[in-house]
């Protein structure tokens, strides 16, 4: 139990170092900022627009006293997209998506000896690989759960607007009632808490791979699993220290 | 000259290498021979510090590189090219980017600069005209030539090739080899070749180490190698029909 943490601290201790070369580091951004983030989008916009859709039908639905106005809609729309189905949903689905890509990319690196001809090279590997991919997660991560928000609430406006369950103007009206800015600040702390468990230990699976292309399967589904079971986890931590 | 003291290596309760000590002779080519499971491949991850050794010291030319810090390492390996047994090329870059990477890494060349010493490297290894070519599109012994210029891009004082035979046919073998030891007389560079090909002891053996049970068996040449009265180095070499027809 204690061994695969050291591990796991040891190499990110190795990671958070400064790269041998800015310019090459700058180029693997940019180059992961495409590749993490803005490859992301399509899966992300998807997934917001239904669930903002979904979210608002179900809430009308459920409205069956007179007491309880329509801009309630809007309003729980908002709230579930901005507190937990953005931030926390969608970095789950980010963490299927990209942490197993990390995994296996690093995994067969290992495997193929990629990673020892690096090391070879007097190159530190942890930090050549996962630096970058890191610190463009860390980045983009909070503008995809922005969008995801956005694309929520469109859902949710095109959804009420097509059933005509809730008026548009009540709709919006809903959105913008007792709005707290802190919210925001709050989606968007546990996001980049969240990109960070999600690189980080599906480069460590990745970078400890051992074997061959069964392992390197292998890998990529302890990625995805242990980044989602850290994700619920400090989603809690989080929740509890941030809004208690 | 690389030179290896008194080293040991376990894994677990496996001890994989016995007390070995052995010299790598500068500008000739050096064979470590043995069995599969021998402990040929830990014998050279430990020379370029790929494995901690448990016992003993590796020098390269009379530094101690396993007592050296992180840095002073770093800068040691930049003096080694490696050639993996699978060739170990970035699958993500083409064919120039692999020469070009560690020219990009550790010197402040121009592009120009670097695209030239790519060029002269892939002429070297007779590839010119692949430069945009990704891994994926080569054949099993461009691999190989596109590792050995990407091994000797920085101009290495030290080369090792984990089995540069692996998986090719006897004639790119012998490609691959002479290839290997014309570069090494030509830079003067200190080659360790890890291998159990006979083809290779017998044309470009100048040094050959044979490796048994994780001890230093038998050392020599390739003018020695098959009169040998070593059992064990016998039963290795001679281990076909067609080895065993040859000798008598």
């Amino acid at each position: 139990m204690l061994k695969p943490i050291g591990r796991y601290i040891l190499l990110m201790l190795r990671v958070f170092k400064r790269p041998d070369k800015g310019k090459i580091f700058r180029k693997q951004l940019f180059a992961e900022f495409q590749s993490l983030g803005t490859d992301s989008l399509g899966i992300v916009a998807i997934i917001s627009i239904f669930m903002g859709a979904v979210v608002a039908i179900q809430t009308a639905y459920n409205i069956d006293s007179p007491l309880i106005p329509m801009t309630m809609v809007g309003f729980t729309a908002r709230q579930s997209m901005v507190l937990e189905f953005s931030p926390t949903i969608v970095s789950l689905i980010l963490a299927g998506k990209i942490g197993s890509r990390i995994a296996s990319e690093i995994g067969t690196m290992r495997v193929t000896e990629q990673i020892d001809a690096l090391k070879i090279m007097g190159i530190n590997p942890p930090n050549y690989l996962m630096l970058p991919k890191i610190t463009a997660a860390v980045l983009y991560n909070p503008i995809l759960i922005v969008l995801s928000i956005i694309m929520g609430l469109f859902g949710g406006w095109l959804a009420c607007i097509v059933t005509q369950l809730v008026t548009s103007e009540d709709y919006v009206s809903g959105l913008r009632y007792w709005f707290e800015a802190y919210t925001i600040f709050y989606a968007l702390i546990k996001t980049v808490v969240f990109a960070f468990i999600i690189t980080s230990i599906s480069g460590y699976f990745g970078y400890y791979t051992n074997g061959g292309a069964l392992e390197v399967g292998r890998a990529s589904t302890k990625a995805v699993v242990y980044s989602s079971i850290f994700i619920i986890l400090f989603n809690l931590i989080l929740t509890q220290l941030l809004l208690s | 000259m690389i030179e290896a003291v008194n080293i040991s290596k376990s894994f677990g309760e496996k001890e994989v290498l016995k007390n070995i000590s052995v010299q790598f002779e500068k500008g000739i080519t050096n064979l470590i021979i043995g069995r599969s499971g021998s402990g040929k491949t830990v014998l050279m991850k430990c020379l370029v510090g790929l494995y901690d050794v448990d016992e003993g010291n590796v020098f390269f030319d009379d530094r101690n590189f396993s007592n050296m810090s992180f840095k002073e390492k770093k800068e040691v390996r930049q003096e080694l090219g490696m050639l993996f047994q699978g060739g170990a090329l970035f699958d993500s870059m083409t064919v120039e980017q692999n020469v070009m990477f560690p020219l990009s890494m550790f010197t402040k060349k121009s592009l120009e600069e670097k695209l030239e010493r790519v060029n002269f490297c892939l002429k070297r290894v007779n590839l010119e005209n692949s430069n945009k070519l990704f891994p994926s599109e080569l054949s099993g012994g461009m691999v190989k030539r596109v590792a050995i210029a990407r091994a000797i891009s920085l101009q290495p004082k030290y080369l090792f090739c984990d089995e540069p035979n692996s998986g090719l046919d006897p004639m790119t073998s012998g490609v691959i080899d002479n290839l290997i030891s014309e570069i090494t007389h030509e830079y003067q560079i200190t080659t360790v070749i890890n291998t159990h090909d006979m083809n290779s002891v017998l044309e470009i053996g100048e040094k050959i180490v044979f490796i048994n049970d994780g001890e230093l068996w038998w050392s020599g040449d390739n003018q020695n190698v098959m009169k040998s009265q070593n059992k064990e180095l016998n039963d290795f070499i001679f281990a076909t029909e067609l080895t065993r027809r040859l000798k008598k």
